[in-house]
């Protein structure tokens, strides 16, 4: 279950690292959101992971530690509302940018590519 | 009630913003203003009652909901808190008051979201517990998001979205921080964490040290440590000026996170642990003022400037921090009044400099004369020589003592040429600044003299932020009496255990 529940984790970092290092801001604020997903689940595992255990004294003879599941609620309310920012942030940097870049201007990377698809071109012909 | 007096500076201004939502405030401009300027003259006035308290009874610990800790969240109010929340209900006060002036009109909910910025800062001065600092953080950060996009246009928008998307990968980052520290230690008690912290073996000491490690980043990130201090001169200089000056204090917030972490919780008696982010901070601390000093000297226009000079701050700050000694702290304390309430002056002049020369605004070029080149530059000659650190006024005070309190460490010989170079740095640049301003113009003074001349309102926040400096010359005597007495109870370790773990108060 650790394995699992640890792997899980670490794809779900990876995956929200990779989405917020894009340049636009979709990928962008589905990054956050991934990354606080798997911020979650680290928390929630930071009282160690166990199996039929209440989290209230007397329902079983063992029991989970309840101070996790409190953070992991606190951390999900506010991660909700600042999502819900972000959100509403990019739509407003859509209309007020006239893009959806994260620094507001478009680098004409896809225009770098082309042009050095071009060069290439040419040196292989001249070669 | 008087028992209840720890959490009034963070339930009052909760009520602030609270009843200036509510539906006749919410519509009626002036009693708005009136009312908010009030609520937050009312908010100082508690966190002074509460600041004379601490001073005679000793440190108050408050446990919320009367859950005793470790278990429940406690506020501490010991010196250094209370005199932080003083001084942020202080800059409220000045910036309520500076807005009611028509800055407040530009966007919607201005004077409720200085209430809630406020209530976020107090709490994270106050808080005594780990995971609250972070729920205090996110409040401050939330209503600072709101705030940033105030009366904004579009270079506001693009500095406010990266502004958002850096703060939310920071506050995942101190979610994991807390996750690690908890699995370790099993508490986020701040105090009960240091009594933990040295009785740690194996491999969880390595674990808390990823823990605590990325705390720093987080701090450095709200602190604008170099490299993860990018984000603020932009963010500083496109933020309505008032906003910029309320935002003075929330690099000080990661700078004092990082005061109360690494000198409680891995401090001298952190076994293994000890003193273990000492170096990064020291060394990094060296690089921001470096990097600072050249942002100012390239600054164009006076709101860059001075963000790069608190970037400087922060610098040096931090620098003190590193030293952990009871001096260093002493000195860091009254710096960082001084720096907090100077930049926020600068700020708010800039601000009043930019609106009386028209287009020119406040870039630092030869343009029309300002309409009160008295007023004005009376008031910039004291807040530039107070930040410069000359004579007489506080920054003069506080560069002695930080260089006295720098001279026995471990690395004065590079410490001191570089702050000394920073400075030097600072001087040149605020005065070419001045003197552009207010001597090489040409032209015409602006036509609409009426409205650009400063409202009474305005000039009353002035004088409370430009009269700091002179007044924290003329009682330095109390106040660094003050700030050594904080700082010697922010490094007695088992002290501070005894009184935020025994609760019983």
């Amino acid at each position: 279950m650790e394995l699992l529940y640890a792997s899980c984790v670490g794809l779900l970092v990876s995956c929200g690292v990779f989405l917020i290092l894009r340049s636009r801001t979709f990928p962008v604020v589905l990054g956050l959101t991934m990354f606080s997903y798997a911020v979650n689940l680290f928390l929630f595992s930071s009282g160690r992971l166990s199996l039929n255990q209440a989290a209230v004294l007397g329902y079983s003879s063992d029991y989970a530690d309840p101070l996790p599941q409190a953070f992991v609620l606190t951390a999900i309310v506010i991660g909700f509302a600042m999502t819900a920012f972000v959100v509403i942030l990019a739509i407003r940097g859509r209309a007020d940018l006239g893009n959806d870049h994260v620094d507001g201007q478009v680098n004409d990377k896809t225009k770098d590519n082309n042009h050095q698809k071009s060069h290439h071109k040419n040196k292989k012909v001249k070669v | 009630m008087m028992q209840n007096l720890t959490f009034l500076p963070v339930l009052l201004p909760m009520l602030a913003g609270v009843i200036l939502l509510m539906p006749r405030l919410g519509r009626n401009i002036s009693s708005r203003r009136i009312v908010s300027v009030a609520l937050s003259i009312i908010t100082f006035l508690a966190s002074l009652a509460l600041l004379l308290k601490t001073q005679a009874e000793g440190s108050q610990v408050y446990a919320i909901g009367d859950w005793s800790a470790p278990f429940g969240i406690v506020l501490v109010a010991d010196p250094l808190s209370t005199l932080l929340v003083c001084l942020t209900s202080l800059l409220g006060i000045a910036c309520t008051l500076y807005a009611s002036a028509g800055d407040d009109e530009k966007g919607s909910y201005f004077h409720p979201l200085v209430h809630f910025l406020i209530l976020g800062v107090n709490g994270a001065f106050l808080t005594g517990d780990a995971f609250n600092l972070f729920v205090f953080f996110e409040v401050l950060l939330i209503a600072s998001y709101s705030l940033l996009m105030h009366g904004g246009d579009k270079r506001n928008t693009r500095a406010a979205l990266q502004y958002v998307i850096m703060n939310l990968v920071g506050s995942a980052v101190f979610l994991i921080a807390l996750g690690i520290l908890y699995g370790v230690l099993g508490t986020l008690n701040m105090a009960d964490m240091a009594q933990q912290v040295a009785s740690l073996q194996g491999d969880d000491v390595y674990l808390a040290k990823i823990g605590g490690l990325l705390l720093l980043v987080v701090f450095a990130l709200k602190g604008a440590l170099l490299p993860l201090h990018l984000w603020l001169p932009n963010t500083y200089a496109t933020a309505m000026p008032v906003v910029a000056a309320l935002f003075a204090i929330m690099t000080k917030v990661g700078v004092y996170s990082m005061m109360r972490v690494y000198t409680l919780i891995f401090g001298d008696e952190a076994g293994e642990l000890s003193h273990m982010a000492q170096t990064w901070l020291w060394w990094l601390a060296l690089a921001t003022i470096a990097m600072g000093a050249l942002g100012i000297l390239a600054s164009k226009d006076l709101s860059k400037l001075i963000a790069n000079l608190v970037i400087v701050s922060v610098g040096t700050l931090v620098a003190l921090i590193a030293m952990q000694t009871i001096e260093a702290s002493s000195a860091a304390i009254y710096y960082l009044v001084h720096s907090t309430l100077v930049t926020a002056a600068l700020f708010i002049l800039a601000d009043l400099i930019g609106r009386q020369r028209g287009d020119v605004a406040d870039h630092i070029i030869a343009g029309p004369p300002v309409l009160q080149p008295r007023l004005l530059g009376f008031c910039f000659l004291i807040a530039a020589v107070a930040v410069i650190g000359m004579p007489p006024l506080s920054g003069f005070i506080a560069k002695v003592w930080l260089l006295k309190a720098t001279l026995n460490a471990q690395y004065t010989v590079v410490f001191w040429p570089l702050y000394l170079l920073a400075s030097l740095a600072v001087l040149i640049a605020v005065s070419k600044a001045g003197s552009t301003v207010f001597w090489h113009h040409h032209g015409k003074a602006t036509d609409s003299v009426e409205e650009n001349l400063v409202h009474p309102a305005q000039l009353a926040a002035l004088i409370i932020l430009v009269s700091a400096a002179p007044l924290m010359s003329v009682f330095a005597g109390p106040l660094s009496e003050y700030a050594i007495g904080a700082a010697t109870q922010l490094h007695d370790f088992n002290n501070n255990i005894k009184i935020i773990l025994s609760g019983e108060l």
